[in-house]
């Protein structure tokens, strides 16, 4: 059975357990909810952008963001799942192409995120975001926001295949500080010094400020790498993440048989 | 057997070493085509790393093996297609019901999706699933959970199935419905490889029989002629308080006479089968002896293991 094929049933499967156990998925959607009430609402008034934008324009693409990288965690949860339960060695002994596994795990993670981005522009709508911009423009960023959900998911695969419990747990950790030293909730221009230089050159950032280029949202950078050279880094940076991690998680995929 | 049949598995000096110590020691296996090969062992013994190595896997550091005509070094591919695995852990999803296991998985061994539904709805009825098949997996019990396991490995009619300890963890009647459905399957001409830890199940399904230790082959045999190198059947007579001494008298002159005062029992060799059982009584009710329990059990693999590497060092 090709690759795609299993895939696609693999991405069914998840698709199934949504439906049959609808807690899981909307669970994921409410965490993502209140994370934009929190900052939006009970926060937002508190933060200042440079340039006294109104703060929910600066956070919503932010924190489409922030729901990319977090969910990082659902592969590597459902991908050691999957292999505690034996679900892995199962779908091993099948004559079937390895490379469904990943896909399906993919195409299920892709959609889940793709769900999450239009729960959270429809809410953002009514806490007052708009986006001044085209609707091919909008599409672009999300388009954006999904290539570096895509390199993420190599990051799931690769740490579901290598880490074993403890570590797994410690990933779930690193992903807060990967997430807040950045541009997601605060601009790089109110961060000390060091910090800001963390923050421009994360991944996540050049993603959230060329997604708020593409909105028309306020940026919070007036000068500096991200400024300038947003996009292409939000092109390459989930290259990049991609072209390491995926050689790195088949590699360990074959280790499963050493 | 069939005269001439080619055999469906046939492995050569198997070995699997981790960070150099042999999990699996130059294993040698043949299986007959519709054959039920028990491999009994102790944990650590190396079963289920040799069925890991011949579903494909683990890769062995030495040896070699054909399965069903597909080499497993060249054709793990051809492998895959041609066996059926049963893990330890019942490798189904929990939040899907029976039914869409089989059809998922049916599905992904290439099956039509209407060749798929009909394979599932007849599987779910030789396994006694029905009135579950619509359930999430989640509400099986242990029995229903390994019967839907073997149910999915059988979608595409293996030639081969390994089942790794297929009873462990379920009550007996569960495990009578395994035994019934692991029978069933070889009759169906499947070539059946079951690790077990119980002698009496490897005793119950297999034609032949091997004893692994340590990743190396102690014996491989018919079950009744390993069991007469095993020695026979024990008899356990479990005696009322204070009379242990007078039993022990009384039975002096049996074979492998022993006493176990803390458990209060008097354990015989049934060498002569049931008569040595009548013998058994009638010499205790000379003495005066009732017996509050008898039973008669097939030696445990502890003993199994001692009559073998006795026999390894002789």
């Amino acid at each position: 059975m090709n690759a795609l094929r299993s895939g696609g049933l693999l991405t069914q499967r998840e698709l199934l357990r949504w439906i049959r156990q609808p807690a899981t998925p909307l669970l994921n959607l409410v965490f993502s909810v209140m994370q934009l009430l929190i900052f939006g609402v009970l926060f937002g008034g508190s933060i200042v952008v440079p340039g006294g934008d109104d703060y929910i324009g600066y956070l919503v693409p932010g924190l489409l963001t922030l729901t990319v990288l977090f969910g990082l965690s659902s592969t590597q949860t459902a991908m050691t799942a999957d292999a505690t339960r034996g679900i892995t060695d199962r779908l091993r002994a099948m004559p079937m192409n390895s490379s469904g596994i990943v896909l399906g795990r993919g195409g299920a993670d892709l959609l889940m995120s793709a769900i999450e981005f239009a729960l959270l522009l429809a809410v953002g709508l009514l806490l007052g975001w708009r986006a001044s911009a085209s609707p091919a423009a909008i599409l672009l960023g999300l388009l954006l926001l999904l290539w570096l959900r895509f390199a993420l998911l190599w990051v799931g695969v690769f740490f579901a295949l290598t880490l074993k419990g403890p570590a797994q747990v410690a990933i779930g950790m690193v992903m807060w500080p990967v997430g807040f030293v950045s541009t997601v909730f605060v601009s790089p221009e109110r961060l000390p010094a060091g910090l800001a230089a963390v923050a421009e050159w994360n991944p996540l950032s050049a993603t959230a400020t060329a997604v708020r280029q593409l909105f028309g949202n306020p940026t919070g950078v007036s000068g500096g790498i991200l400024a300038e050279w947003a996009l292409p880094l939000a092109l390459l940076w989930p290259l990049a993440l991609t072209a390491v991690l995926l050689p790195l998680s088949a590699h360990a995929y074959r280790n499963l048989s050493r | 057997m069939v005269e001439g049949m080619t055999d469906v598995l046939d492995a050569v000096g198997l070995t699997k070493r981790y960070r150099g110590v042999p999990a699996l020691d130059g294993l040698d296996l043949t299986l007959p085509a519709g054959s039920i090969h028990g491999l009994l062992g102790p944990n650590g013994a190396g079963k289920s790393t040799a069925v890991r190595v011949l579903a494909t896997l683990l890769r062995p550091d030495a040896g070699r093996a054909t399965i069903a005509g597909h080499d497993l070094l060249t054709d793990a591919r051809g492998v895959r297609s041609a066996i059926g695995l049963v893990g330890q852990t019942a490798a189904v999803d929990e939040v899907l019901s029976g039914r869409q296991n089989l059809v998922l998985f049916a599905r992904l061994g290439g099956v039509s999706r209407g060749d798929a539904t009909r394979r599932a709805t007849e599987l779910l009825g030789r396994f006694d699933l029905e009135d579950a098949a619509d359930r999430s997996v989640s509400t099986y019990s242990g029995g229903m959970r390994r019967k839907l396991d073997i149910a999915v490995t059988l979608l595409r009619r293996p030639a081969l199935l390994f089942l790794d300890e297929p009873t462990t963890g379920l009550d007996p009647r569960a495990r009578a419905e395994v035994w019934s459905a692991v029978r069933r399957i070889a009759h169906d001409g499947t070539a059946v490889l079951l690790t077990t830890q119980y002698l009496d199940e490897a005793d119950h399904l297999a034609d032949r029989i091997t004893v692994l230790g340590a990743g190396r082959v102690l014996a491989s045999d018919a079950p009744d002629t390993l069991k007469r190198r095993l020695g026979p059947d024990r008899i356990v007579v479990t005696l009322p308080a204070g009379s242990l001494d007078t039993a022990e008298a009384a039975l002096e002159g049996f074979d492998g006479t022993s006493v176990d005062a803390e458990r209060s029992t008097a354990t015989v060799d049934a060498s002569g089968g049931p008569r040595t059982l009548l013998a058994v009584l009638a010499a205790l009710e000379r003495s005066g002896v009732t017996p509050e329990d008898v039973l008669l059990r097939r030696p445990t693999l502890d003993e199994v293991f001692l009559a073998l590497t006795d026999k390894e060092l002789r």
